[in-house]
């Protein structure tokens, strides 16, 4: 555990194209603030998003990844987002096993008109990040010849 | 020769004569002692060459996805698909329902014949059983194995000495087999779950710790994947190189994406039939994950692979009340505290 105040993790956020996007949309737009900790990729669907996109940001140096969708019953798909609670589940589960620090890897669900969810969460996910300190685990080291 | 080779000899040598089959798949003799090797028959008379002892560990059924895949698109009227006659244990079997399932091979070309498994014996426990000394022979006996190992001839129990998934296996018998052949099964086990809720008994980092050390010994030959017979793309996600997800060094983690990503994608697949771990030359446990995989399958979704041909893939579907206990809730956290 890091108490470390001056560490800024860095975050990918998944973000359903239909809704948690449109929430961070409205949270800026808003002017709600949260932490300049995300780096945002929209993906069309949460049912879009491979278990291997997750690991491989891992495996890239992220600090931590959330994944966030449509709650269950709002997708823009009927059911994506309800498929790709099967996965998730499997997922937080398998690495969590692995030895992997459950907060690290978040899923939520946001909706487009839930700026003040969309902060919050951010907020709650930096805050969970930094406490861990910098993932070190899993990053890939690269040698580099001098 | 025992009496299940007999039977199986002339079950299959009947099958060729009723031209219920075009080729089939078995086991024979090895050219190393004491292995058997997967054999290809294309005759009636070919059965002599089958054979059944403790060494048939191979899933048969990892062959048939490559048999029954399309080449390129379909043009008019295409001849008929071969029909395969096919010797599988209990795992096999589930393995063939798995792909017949996810429509890579049609169930109705299939002509299996069912052997009640009392289980496979492990090569490695073997080896270290008579001491690492060469096996020259292995005769089974009852509930023993004599083995000629150097100068040397020992019998060792068979309970020993078998496969650890064979020890544990929940599902012996192979169910739906069109020809089953009169055998003594094992009696069946805890799946394995002992496996995983010791690993989950440790601490995290702990279990980080032995993941890694597990993983930094792959040589990333990628044999797991290609023993396994539910792994059959095309393309593996390992192989791509637009985006290469995994690099060409021997870098640890790759090995343990790839692994991570590779159990992954045989969750509602897996029949635990532990192909991988035998064919892998490292001796990585990988046993512990993909029990891990299936036991959350199962326990998640309440699904088996391998059973109902019907039953959608767990992964294909969804419940309204799934569990989302995992879900983060900002609001909820804010609340509670």
């Amino acid at each position: 555990m890091s108490t470390d105040e001056s560490f800024r993790p860095k975050i990918v956020a998944f973000l359903c194209n239909w809704c948690s996007y449109a929430g961070a949309d409205l949270a800026g737009v808003s002017r709600m603030q949260y932490p300049p900790s995300i780096r945002v990729i929209r993906v069309p669907c949460s049912g879009r998003m491979n278990p291997l996109y997750v690991v491989k940001a891992l495996q890239n140096g992220v600090d931590g990844v959330l994944v966030s969708g449509c709650h269950p019953g709002d997708c823009h798909y009927l059911s994506g987002n309800l498929v790709a609670r099967r996965k998730f589940a499997l997922v937080k589960s398998m690495l969590e096993f692995a030895g992997v620090e459950p907060e690290r890897v978040q899923f939520s669900w946001v909706s487009a008109s839930e700026g003040g969810r969309f902060s919050s969460l951010i907020t709650k996910v930096t805050e969970d990040v930094r406490k861990l300190g910098p993932q070190q685990a899993f990053k890939k080291e690269i040698a580099l010849h001098e | 020769m025992n009496d299940i080779t007999r039977e199986i000899r002339s079950a299959v040598a009947g099958l060729f004569e009723e031209k219920r089959i075009d080729r089939f798949i078995g086991h024979e003799k090895g050219s190393v002692p004491p292995r058997s090797r997967p054999a290809f028959l294309s005759r009636a008379e070919d059965a002599e060459r089958l054979v059944w002892d403790g060494f048939c560990s191979n899933n048969l059924a990892v062959y048939l996805p490559e048999i029954y895949r399309r080449q390129g698109p379909k043009k008019g009227n295409e001849p008929p698909l071969p029909r395969t006659g096919l010797l599988l244990k209990g795992c096999d079997m589930r393995s063939l329902i798995a792909l017949a399932k996810e429509r890579q091979v049609p169930r109705e070309n299939v002509v299996v014949v069912g052997v009640p498994c009392a289980g496979m014996v492990s090569l490695r426990k073997l080896s270290a059983a008579v001491g690492g000394e060469e096996i020259l022979d292995a005769m089974e006996e009852g509930d023993g194995l004599r083995v000629t190992a150097g100068v040397r001839t020992v019998t060792v129990r068979r309970e020993d000495v078998l496969e650890d998934s064979c020890l544990s296996c929940r599902h012996p018998v192979p169910e739906g087999a069109d020809v089953t052949i009169k055998a003594k099964a094992r009696p069946a086990g805890d799946g394995g779950d002992a496996v995983v809720a010791a690993f989950a008994a440790l601490a995290r980092t702990e279990r980080w710790a032995a993941f890694r050390v597990e993983m930094s010994r792959c040589i990333r030959c990628y044999a797991c994947r290609q023993a396994c017979p539910t792994c059959y793309c095309k393309v593996c996600f390992a192989e791509d190189n637009n985006p290469g997800w995994l690099g060409g060094g021997s870098e640890v983690t790759d090995a343990m994406l790839f692994h991570l990503i590779r159990i992954y994608h045989q969750a509602g697949r897996c029949v635990e039939c532990d192909a991988c771990v035998r064919a892998c030359p490292m001796g990585i446990d990988l046993r512990t994950f993909t029990r891990k995989m299936a036991a959350d399958v199962r326990q998640m979704f309440g699904f088996t692979p391998g059973f109902d041909i019907k039953e959608k893939p767990p992964l294909c579907t969804f419940r309204e009340d799934d569990g989302q206990a995992f879900i983060t809730d900002p609001d909820a956290k804010e609340r509670s505290s």
